[in-house]
This record gives structure tokens, sequence and C-alpha cells, in this order.
């Protein structure tokens, strides 16, 4: 089985945000979330660098481990979803993910949190795959349709890239060897344990 | 002429091969390394806890790229608290169920007196009350959070346990007013008598008469008393401060203070907790005739001789040996 992985090549990002917008657009992301954004380093300077972030889907989620009421699993892709039913908007996943991924929307006074909302790596939710609820819950599922994440696909660069972990380390790798340089695979270590060698 | 042709297609054929040559190898022409002043990951990871840059949108927190601590948050809090939590909580129950067993309640010597003293006013008795009511909610919907996933998640069901939870935690977050004002109130109400002196001193010397049989004196407060009030105090403050950080998540701090926040107020709860359940036993099975104090306002006489003996000299010095008795027994007729 495959094991799903982003990977935002620092060195071709030029921030266009096309990711950005073609997940708030595919999951009609509601004002105040925001699933994927791009961070930008050293904005100015020589050697600024971009890099697109959403949740990574890492190994052993931290988010699923600190849950109080447990409302995450793992796909057979090694997607990390959760069930906005079971949730009840305590705010640990994020303070547990080192990517600050979930996103909570204001619901009442103070900073009272909804139910917690994430990339889903465009694979839905628990609900049954293209029903509405899903839709309305998580967003479209792409990876039911055997189609990678938009994020991905939209990237006017190709610099993010989704699918299996093997496959796009081994592009990222062709293509460091190619032009000579590589900033390397951010957030690999701290998501999936890995570095790629490059 | 010819000749000055030929000459000229040869030059023109070697300044063409000789720019193929150079344009074929583009590699060794140019050596130039766009990366060489970027920085990479695990540099900035060595010298920063998290690794901040800008974005465009107004979510500031979205502007950190990354934030390893939260991997070590996450074993505190599913390893290092639930331990801690699970050995002070139980190791505290254990200590006073072998300590009931072994040394049983403390009995009023004597027997009753039959005549009471007023020892808490209605005002002091509500807002103990209050308090403690308060307190007995947010430490089962505060303790859901740690353990409840463990304990209670597989007797309810999913679907069962989040509607428990979710209304654990409206009511953990909206009781924490009436708790504030509590604390508050008891620290103005009760800082007076519980300021420690020599008398704690001597009565935790000689056991407290809790430990052993000795009977020393105390005031309106002994020593044990004044611990749980400060602990009530200084520990209700941390919670308190801590919980608002909580409940009002990024109003001036980062994620890492947010950690920071919850390590203190799960932290602080396991021992506050542990502290209350021995105040819990202590009020109620511990001691004979003291739950009257706090629950009808009035507390026998005999059983304020033998722990309170200072205070009871205290409170007829002043009403005055002859209006004592009259006091004493409007106290004794219950208005309601």
């Amino acid at each position: 089985m495959a094991r799903m992985k982003f990977l935002c090549d620092a060195d071709r990002c030029i921030e266009c945000n096309a990711c950005v917008t073609a997940c708030k657009n595919e999951h009609e992301v509601p004002w105040g979330i925001n699933r994927r954004r791009v961070v930008t380093l050293n904005d100015g300077k020589p050697g600024e660098r971009s890099i697109s972030m959403a949740c990574m889907h890492c190994t052993d989620a931290p988010c699923a481990a600190v849950c109080p009421v447990n409302c995450f699993y793992t796909t057979a892709d090694a997607v990390v979803l959760h069930s906005k039913d079971l949730c009840i908007g305590c705010g640990y996943c994020f303070y547990a993910c080192p990517f600050g991924a979930p996103q909570y929307p204001k619901v009442g006074n103070f900073g009272s949190r909804g139910k917690m909302d994430k990339c889903t790596y465009c694979a839905g939710g628990p609900e049954a795959d293209h029903s509405k609820e899903e839709y309305e819950k998580y967003g479209a599922n792409r990876l039911a349709e055997g189609k990678l994440p938009l994020c991905a696909e939209m990237c006017s660069t190709k610099s993010l890239l989704a699918g299996d972990g093997d496959v796009i380390a081994q592009i990222y790798k062709e293509r460091v060897a190619k032009r000579g340089y590589g900033s390397g695979a951010w957030g690999w270590q701290t998501a999936y344990r890995e570095n790629i060698a490059t | 002429m010819a000749k000055l042709i030929t000459w000229v297609r040869f030059i023109a054929g070697a300044l063409a091969l000789a720019f193929i040559v150079a344009v074929a190898t583009p590699a060794s022409a140019q050596q130039i390394n766009p990366t060489a002043s970027a920085v990479k990951e695990q540099q900035l990871l060595q010298t920063l806890s998290k690794i901040d840059g800008r974005g465009s949108i107004p979510d500031v927190k979205s502007y950190t790229l990354e934030h390893p601590a939260g991997r070590t948050w996450r074993d505190w809090h599913e390893v290092t608290l639930r331990w801690l939590g699970a050995i002070v909580i139980l190791g505290a129950i254990l200590l006073l169920v072998i300590f009931y067993l072994v040394r049983g309640p403390v009995r009023i010597e004597g027997g009753r007196s039959g005549i009471k003293i007023v020892r808490f006013t209605p005002f002091e008795r509500f807002i103990h009350w209050m308090t403690a009511a308060c307190f007995i909610v947010q430490a089962i919907s505060g303790l859901n959070i740690t353990f409840g996933r463990s304990l209670l998640l597989p007797l309810l069901g999913p679907e069962a346990f989040t509607t428990w939870s979710e209304a654990a935690k409206y009511a953990h977050n909206f009781l924490s007013f009436p708790f504030t004002i509590g604390v508050v109130m008891i620290f103005f109400m009760w800082v007076a008598g519980n300021i420690p002196n020599k008398v704690d001193a001597e009565w935790v010397k000689r056991g407290g008469g809790i430990v052993g049989n000795d009977h020393p004196p105390a005031y309106r407060f002994n020593a044990g008393q004044k611990t749980i009030f400060w602990v009530q105090v200084l520990g209700g403050t941390a919670m308190v401060v801590s919980g608002y950080l909580l409940i009002f998540p990024f109003y001036g701090t980062d994620v890492a203070n947010m950690q920071l926040a919850e390590i203190v107020h799960a932290a602080i709860a396991m021992f506050y907790i542990a502290a209350m359940i021995g105040h819990i036993y202590i009020g109620s099975l511990g001691m004979e005739g003291a739950f009257e104090g706090m629950g009808e306002g009035t507390v026998d006489l005999a059983w304020a001789k033998q722990h309170h003996r200072l205070w009871v000299e205290d409170q007829n010095a002043r009403v005055g040996a002859n209006d004592s008795q009259s006091q004493v027994r409007a106290a004794a007729t219950p208005a309601e």
C-alpha cells in the first residue's frame, strides 16, 4: 500500500499561494480556517525560501495521541483523519502538532473553539465517500476517486509534491542531483522520522 | 576571392564549433549554488525552538512553520502527567484508607455536651460550598481530559463519551468564574485566622491530635487547616491564572506559552485534588463532629474545646462570661 506524504521543494516555491487557493476552493473552507498556508523565511533577504505547509499526516501522529476523545484515525494510506462528530473542540491537537495544522472556528464567547478542521489529504472523513454529509464537513474526497490532493496538482512550479512517500522522495532526489542544490525535505524529520539524503 | 570565402567559412565554422562546445557543457561552465545563502531546516531547529517566517494571512499563528516542542508536550501529557496523576491521587486515597482502618476517626472524647456554638457564619458557609461544588465538578471534568479516554471511553462508547466530554468541557469552563470568586473570597474571609504562628509549630510537634492521643491547643484554625487554606489559595490561584490563559487561547500567548499553561494547570491540579481529598476526608469521615461546622454552622462545645480550645476561650472572653450562656443557647435553637 502507498504511504502518502507531502514534500514541498523550498527552492522552487514562489509563494504564489495557488495551493492555498485550490484547497480553499475545492473544500469550501470557511472564513478564518486555513488548512494550507505558505510561510516565507528570510523574506526579502538573500536565501529567502517559501514553504507550503498543511497537515503532514505524520507517522505516530501527536494530534491523535493527545486527543481526549480519541477522534482521530489513520487510513490504510497513512492519511491522518478525524471525526468532527466526536471532536469536542478542546484544542489539544493544536498544542501537540509541530506544524500548526489543526484549525478551529470561533463559535462562542472568548476563545470557544468549534470542531477542529484540518487538511484531509483530500480524503474526506468517516462518512460515506462522496456523500453530502462528508462534503459539508470535510470537503471533497479526491483520494476515493484515485486522484491526488488538489494543492499539489495546482502547484504552479511543481514544488509541492504529494503522493506515495517513496515516489516523491525519488523525484526530489533526482531534482536535487540534476540542478545541484536542495535545502532538504522540510518537515520530514519531524513528521516521518526520516531524511532524504541529498 | 575563393580563398577569402574559404577562409571566412573556416573561421565561422571554428566559431560555431566553439560556441556549441561552450553551450553544451553548462554544468561545468557555471557553478552557482542558490542554496548557498539559504538555511537548512536542521540548522534552524538546532538554534531555535521554533521556525517562524512571514505569511500573507491575518492568522499570525500560521506564520510558525514548525514547532517540534509539540512532541515533547505530547509525551508530557500522555505519559508523565498520567503517571503523576495516578500516583498522587490514588496514593492519597490509599493512604487515607489505610489511615482510617488503622487509626479510625477522631472521636469527641467524653461524648457530646449537647451545647452548640457558632463556628461559621452563613456567608462563610455559602462561599465554601459554592467553591467546593465548583471544585468537584471541575476536578471530575478535568480528570476526564487526562484519564477519560482510557477509563470511560471503553465503557460509554465514542458518541456517549463525546456528549459527556463536551458537556464536561463547558461546565469546567463556565464554573471557573464562580470558582474564582470563591478563591478570592476565601482568601479575604479567612486570611487573618490562617497566619502561621508558634502555636501551630507546637501543634504539629505534638501530632495535632491525629497522630497519637495528645490534645494540643489551637486557635480557630489549626496547622492542618492552615495548610489546606494556603494550598487552596495558592494552588487555586495558579489553577485560575493558568486556566484563564487556556480558555482565552492566544490572547497574548503563543503556542509555547499555551503548552506551559497546560502543564502548570494539569500538574498543580493533581496535587490540589489530592490535598482536597484529604480535606474532604477529615471534614467528613475522619473526625466526629467536624462536618456540622460547615454544614450547619454550629459545633458541639465539647468538640470545640477538644480541638480549638484557644478559640473557645477567645469567644468566651469576647462575649463575656454571663452573656456566653444565652448566646450559646440561642444558637442551639435553630431558626429554620
